[in-house]
């Protein structure tokens, strides 16, 4: 049993008592906004961020030392504990169980749902969310609008905009010299989100970049519509959540260009495949037959990834390189030795077999629960119509005391349904977390394929210079054959040094980059552990909790008509 | 064969000195034993009595019964006590039958013993010779007594009164009568809607209640599935954060179990007697079809022994020699007459009875139905709240011993 700093202090829920009113009132659903505001800590150990070129290998400490100034805590909270056991406060309650943040309204502007981002005061969500540069970000406000002159198709296609309004923490974060507005709100279509999405692809390598929400072309059609607005709504502002509260994206320019420029969304758009292809065949054949800078792989091309790109040539090498290194007999110059990476890899793909299966079933209970809640729902309905109509055609006392009785019954049924929903809405919050770390999933898998396709390119790189190193050999073997030497395959030799030389700044780049992503991957898994583990007892502790206070009331409701029948049993016996 | 209850019997092995001991009569319905094969399988029952009552052979007699023995007690005491409601029997169920899984034998064997045990609480019923044979003659005599009311053929006796009925109904559209003689009285009507309505909200909470047995039992399933994800999380995380999980998952399993106990609870001690109370109201329904038929049959025979009174005297008025033969048939008919009459009333006075004795015995019954359902979800609760908050002390020593590298 708990000691005696129960976190079960709480005050009666305003359950209705009237059984004729059955249809399920919410209790009030709190002004969450102002829960959000006042319950926010208000010092903030200032983190140590470089300022400076946003070096992404500096992270803030995870630890952040705040006061919460939130409502006191039932008995014995232990308020002035250090930052690892303020997550550990057991929150009062009532706030808990009977605060609801769902908003009624459908995008209601800055009311909208934050889903299990902003529980509570302590949970290490809102420690992250704390030490964002973002204060809010709501997506509302869906309109339809017409595509421009440049359409193909005469008449226009129609797409939806969305409004999204931003509020920072300073000045400084928002990148303004002085103090400028702190607030913003611009327009954005879901293209937008996409570019944003690629843009960051391409920066962030390396690093778990959130997953944006899918395109669901087929949805989008079959759909009724507002349904599908209010999903992607819902969809994109968790998104942009997740991507303020990355220590490092969150501090991203794209990030602040998209929430901050008005107008056009200044990021270069993604192009479609054709047309990289058509640009990238432009270019093949000097690759191919050409001397000089066509042929080489600009060092800042290196950076990037060959697939995607325009660099056809590049291509096809990086993809004869990964034949090899699957089927070839030798071993490449550089594989990835990294022990404890492939562990930590291996432990990866585990955790997401689990995380399915885990999410899955919580899905199923969270189903059961709402089917038990509707059925007892129903049960005391059913009561409900028996007692009445004993009531109204009743003759012998008896029949008065039966429907007494099963007044009684019925109240507790529909009483306990309605705990039954409320404990399955928390419940639905709580395992939430097992769905968003599945999703994670994906960023961990564009992470570490960020990292296979930096080394293919090194790898490639280094195979390349072997190449042009063994025809240098052979061509100067040859040349020096020929009394007073080849002037047309010295020529030539001095080309492929020049390439070579090329080749080898473009290797020492690659694999910079391919060092660079390496350590981007240890940090992020760094921080996913901390953070699942985090979440993850934060999870455990708010489903706990959540089940027990439920289900002591359901037993209190059923105790008291158990009492109230006792004398049945003490009779028959 | 109504004997009336004049004085308590005595036991005859006490002494005429001392009190007489209260007069009992109570019966088992137990072990229930599956018997023969495929099609032809069924259930025997051991039916123990125990007794003081003179009537009966001994302080106690052990027999072996089946379901068809206690539908052939049921239909002779629905044939002999007209106006009584006949305790109800648990369903044919012909289907369930060749599964007869565990649960369905232990509803039915429930079911059976408190049907018995109505019977022979009752103080008309509990007189009757059938009982007496029901629950002391071997094996063979029973089943001799069974064979003789079962079979596609009806008794004679079955078919006379088939026969009668068409009679009258024909009579009555030849007689342009176009609706059947129906009693007029406003308590009666009101008591017969009072129970086609009871039987319609009644159907609907014995619906709702064995959906609810299902759901306790759906949750169970789920809650076990999502037990063993938990644990194999926890496997995959390891250190002190895995065992969190391990833990709940083991407790997740653990409730499981108890639910799906729980659904068998409430199956057997509140769906069941819920389904009992319908099937109550439903053989009131057939006992409202008996007084009908008394009420028709009073009618017709008093039209019928005045008509024949009327043609009486009109044969005495013109001194025929058919007098004699008229005056036979007339006090035949009028005897008949009033016999039928004394029926309906009987029938009558009975139910009068049998009401006050219904809804006495089925607040009793739902009271303690509603008690156990209120008691056990009270246990399951506090069952789930128990094993839910033992975890919580894992989940605080995992917050606090630093987890982080």
């Amino acid at each position: 049993m708990m000691g005696p700093e129960t976190p079960f202090g709480f005050e009666s829920p305003p359950v209705r008592e009237e059984m004729e009113s059955l249809a399920l009132s919410d209790a009030p659903s709190s002004d969450y906004r102002s829960a959000m505001s006042s319950s926010l800590p208000t010092a903030v150990s200032a983190a140590s961020v470089d300022a400076g070129g946003g070096d992404p290998l500096l992270y803030p400490p995870h630890h952040l030392q705040f006061s919460p100034s939130s409502p006191a805590y039932g008995d014995g909270g232990d308020a002035s504990s250090s930052s690892a056991s303020s997550f550990l406060e057991p929150p009062s309650y009532a706030d808990v169980v009977f605060s609801p943040f769902e908003s009624q309204n459908n995008g209601g502007s800055g009311g909208a749902d934050q889903g299990s981002f902003i529980h509570r005061d302590c949970s290490p969500r809102s420690a992250r969310t704390a030490a964002s540069d973002y204060l809010k970000i709501a997506v509302s406000d869906p309109q339809k609008e017409q595509e421009t002159a440049n359409s193909l198709v005469p008449g226009g296609a129609t797409f939806v905009t969305y409004l999204i309004a931003t509020r920072v923490r300073s000045a400084a974060a928002a990148g303004e010299v002085e103090t400028g507005p702190i607030e913003f709100s611009v327009r954005r279509r879901f293209r937008d989100v996409v570019t944003l999405a690629d843009r960051l692809a391409e920066a962030y390598r390396g690093f778990f970049v959130p997953p944006r929400p899918d395109k669901n072309v087929v949805e989008s059609q079959v759909m009724q519509k507002h349904e599908f607005v209010e999903q992607r709504r819902s969809a994109l502002e968790k998104y942009l959540w997740r991507l303020a509260e990355h220590p490092v994206i969150g501090k991203s320019d794209e990030l602040r260009v998209f929430l901050q420029a008005k107008g056009k969304l200044p990021l270069p758009t993604t192009t479609d495949v054709a047309s990289r292809m058509l640009d990238g065949a432009v270019r093949l054949p000097k690759q191919l037959f050409g001397e000089g800078p066509a042929a080489q792989v600009a060092p800042q091309d290196v950076v990037q990834p060959a697939k995607g790109g325009r660099d056809l040539l590049r291509i096809f090498k990086e993809l004869k390189q990964a034949v090899t290194n699957d089927w070839g007999g030798v071993k490449p110059l550089l594989v990835e030795e990294d022990k404890e990476f492939l562990e930590r890899k291996e432990k990866m793909q585990d955790l997401e077999q689990q995380l399915s299966t885990a999410s899955q079933q919580a899905e199923a209970l969270v189903k059961g629960q709402q089917d038990i809640g509707e059925t007892m729902g129903e049960l005391g309905l059913a009561f409900i119509k028996l007692t009445k109509f004993e009531t109204e055609e009743g003759v012998y006392n008896t029949q008065k005391v039966r429907a007494a009785d099963t007044k009684n019954v019925a109240t507790a049924a529909v009483k306990a349904s309605r705990l039954y929903r409320e404990l399955n809405a928390q419940t639905v919050k709580h395992l939430d977390t097992l769905h968003e770390y599945l999703g994670l999933m994906l960023a961990v898998h564009s992470a570490f394929s960020d990292r296979a396709s930096a080394l293919l390119t090194v790898q490639t790189l280094m195979s390349d210079l072997t190449t042009l190193n063994t025809r240098i050999e052979k061509l100067e073997a040859a040349s020096s054959k020929i009394f007073g030497g080849d002037s047309s395959r010295l020529r030539k030799v001095e080309e492929l040094r020049e390439t070579i030389r090329a080749t080898e700044n473009a290797k020492i780049c690659a694999i910079k980059e391919y060092e660079r992503i390496k350590e981007n991957n240890r940090n992020e898994l760094d921080r996913l552990d901390r953070e699942r583990h985090d979440d993850f007892l934060s999870m455990l502790k708010g489903f706990v909790i959540n089940q027990v206070g439920y289900s002591e009331k359901i037993a209190n409701v059923w105790a008291t008509v158990a009492e109230e029948t006792s004398r049945y049993a003490r009779d028959r016996n | 064969m109504i004997s009336p209850e004049t004085s308590p019997p005595r036991s005859s092995s006490q002494s005429p000195r001392s009190p007489p001991a209260a007069p009992f009569l109570s019966i088992s319905v137990t072990d229930p034993v599956k018997l023969g094969n495929g099609v032809q399988a069924y259930i025997s029952y051991r039916v123990i009595t125990r007794t003081n009552l003179p009537e009966f052979q001994g302080p106690e007699k052990i027999v072996i019964r089946r379901y068809s023995d206690f539908v052939w007690l049921h239909d002779r005491l629905a044939e002999k006590y007209k106006g009584i409601f006949i305790p109800p029997l648990p369903e044919k169920s012909a289907v369930e039958k060749f599964r007869f899984s565990t649960e369905f034998i232990e509803m039915r064997r429930q079911a059976l013993d408190i049907f018995i045990n109505r019977i022979a609480s009752h103080p008309e019923l509990k007189q009757s010779e059938d009982l007496r044979t029901f629950l002391q003659e071997d094996e063979e005599t029973m089943e001799r007594a069974r064979s003789q009311e079962t079979g596609i053929f009806k008794k004679p006796a079955d078919l006379i009164q088939i026969f009668k009925d068409v009679q009258t109904k024909v009579s009555d559209v030849v007689l342009g009568k176009e609706k059947p003689v129906e009693e007029t009285d406003p308590e009666y009507e009101k008591l017969k809607h009072y129970i086609f309505g009871l039987e319609d909200h009644l159907a609907e909470t014995q619906k709702q209640a064995f959906r609810l047995v299902k759901r306790h039992r759906e949750l169970g399933q789920s809650l076990s599935d999502f037990g063993k994800a938990m644990k194999l999380l926890g496997a995959c995380e390891g250190n002190s954060l895995g065992k969190v999980f391990s833990e709940l998952g083991a407790k997740s399993e653990l409730l499981s179990i108890k639910l799906q106990k729980e659904a068998h609870n409430l199956l057997m001690n509140f769906e069941e007697p819920l389904k009992d109370y319908v099937r109550a109201v439903q053989s009131i329904k057939v006992t409202f079809a008996d007084r009908a038929n008394a009420f028709r049959q009073h009618c017709e025979l008093a039209e019928t022994t005045k008509l024949k009174e009327i043609n009486l005297d009109k044969l005495n008025l013109m001194r025929s020699d058919k007098v004699r033969e008229a005056e036979m048939e007339y006090r035949e008919l009028k005897a008949e007459s009033e016999q039928a009459t004394r029926r309906f009333e009987t029938i009558v006075r009975l139910m009068n009875e049998e009401i006050v004795r219904f809804q006495e015995q089925k607040t009793a019954d739902m009271g303690l139905a509603f008690h156990q359902f209120a008691k056990g979800q009270a246990k399951l609760a506090n069952d789930i709240a128990d094993a839910w908050r033992s975890v919580l002390p894992k989940i605080e020593a995992c917050s606090v011993s630093s987890p982080h590298g």
